[in-house]
């Protein structure tokens, strides 16, 4: 590795915030927009691409040495589509209703551009406890922002949390917030805020 | 369910980019110039005509006979990455200016999900064959559509004086929210 070894640490804290694949990469915009419509869904979704992730940055990595580069980007395809097939049985067979209203954007976990980035930026080329961490990392930041958004969508657009309703009855929904509307509308604002937090961390 | 409904049910009514949230990245990535737009939106088009056939095919005529539905995602994902391949091959040997106007965009499509997508709606909307290839040939319209005015919004955004934490991927994603917005008032056109 040509770079200098960065401590273990910062191998995982680095994708929450400076390499957070959906503020700072935009990366995995897809099933960002479309399952946050409230945060259950956002958990889900967030959990079964962090176990992809995981499971193929963790198989890539041992195999690193073993795949020919002219056809590294099918094998990668074929191993994560392999793990997302396991995904998607186990949610249908464990929780149907969260199965059901993700629908079609479980399978489309195959074509999540950060899986198949951090393979070949990372994994192909790592260590594989290095991999590893970099899988929870970037899967944990990934995570997080979608479940921030799930929250901050259902809360507008219907006055709870989780299910949990916390606004009471004087609160007019904003249906349009748990359409696809609102899903650009509020990775907008998030990304404009990252924008601003990064801004004062760096005059500061 | 008739071919026109379905054309037009896939190109705006439940448009791929703004109501499926499918191929995000290239309507993000691919839409700061109208012609690079343009040029985009029909290698979308013919590549998503070709997909939807083949995957028509695999699906109909070899998964499901030998029972291996388990293996859909493996084995659309497949076609589509060697699918792209051919058809930038093809292009290339068939047609000088077509390969030098898509040629760059060609490989990148292999990623779109709403390529994978698209495969997946046929499958579980059980469309017919005839079904299929109108359903890709509007879902690549309504991409296109969907492309070319982000493009026009975009070229001119660059003159707006935006504010500055909202430069840049921010201020697309508040544009691409008004534009569905916008789609939404053809929701009432038809119901499927």
């Amino acid at each position: 590795m040509a770079k200098k070894q960065i401590s273990i640490w910062q191998e995982i804290v680095k994708g929450l915030w400076r390499e957070n694949p959906v503020l700072a990469t935009l990366l995995g915009l897809c099933p960002t927009l479309a399952v946050t419509n409230t945060a259950v869904n956002g958990l889900a979704m967030g959990l079964a691409t962090s176990f992809v992730l995981l499971s193929s940055s963790l198989f890539i990595s041992i195999l690193r040495h073993f795949i020919p580069h002219q056809v590294r980007i099918a094998s990668y395809i074929v191993i994560i589509a392999a793990f997302v097939t396991v995904a998607d049985r186990f949610l249908a067979g464990f929780f149907p209703v969260i199965s059901q209203s993700l629908g079609p954007y479980v399978p489309l976990i195959v074509v999540n551009c950060l899986i198949l980035g951090r393979q070949e930026a990372f994994s192909s080329k790592n260590k594989i406890g290095r991999s590893l961490l970099d899988g929870i990392g970037m899967g944990l930041g990934f995570s997080l922002v979608l479940i921030a958004l799930g929250m901050v969508r259902e809360l507008l657009g219907s006055g709870s949390i989780f299910g949990i309703t916390l606004l009471g009855e004087w609160f007019e929904p904003w249906m349009v917030m748990i359409l696809p509307p609102g899903a650009f509308l509020t990775l907008g604002f998030f990304i404009a805020i990252a924008n601003w937090i990064n801004d004062r961390r760096a005059t500061a | 369910m008739n071919l026109f409904l379905i054309f037009i049910s896939a190109a705006v009514v439940n448009n791929f980019v703004l109501s499926y949230f499918l191929g995000i990245c290239p309507f993000v990535g691919v839409s700061r110039k109208v012609s690079s737009a343009v040029s985009m939106g029909l290698a979308v088009i013919f590549v998503m005509a070709i997909s939807s056939v083949f995957t028509w095919l695999i699906y109909h005529l070899i998964l499901v006979p030998f029972h291996m539905e388990i293996l859909e995602y493996v084995a659309f994902i497949l076609v589509i990455a060697s699918l792209v391949q051919l058809v930038e091959m093809f292009i290339r040997k068939v047609s000088k200016p077509l390969y030098d106007t898509l040629g760059i965009y060609l490989p990148l499509i292999t990623t779109n999900c709403a390529i994978l997508g698209l495969a997946l709606f046929s499958v579980l909307r059980e469309y017919n064959f005839i079904e299929s290839l109108v359903f890709g040939l509007g879902a690549g319209a309504g991409f296109t559509l969907a492309l070319v005015i982000m493009a026009g919004i975009r070229e001119e955004l660059d003159m707006a004086p935006v504010p500055k934490y909202f430069q840049g991927a921010a201020i697309t994603m508040i544009v691409a929210g008004a534009l569905a917005l916008a789609f939404m008032g053809f929701a009432g056109l038809i119901s499927i």
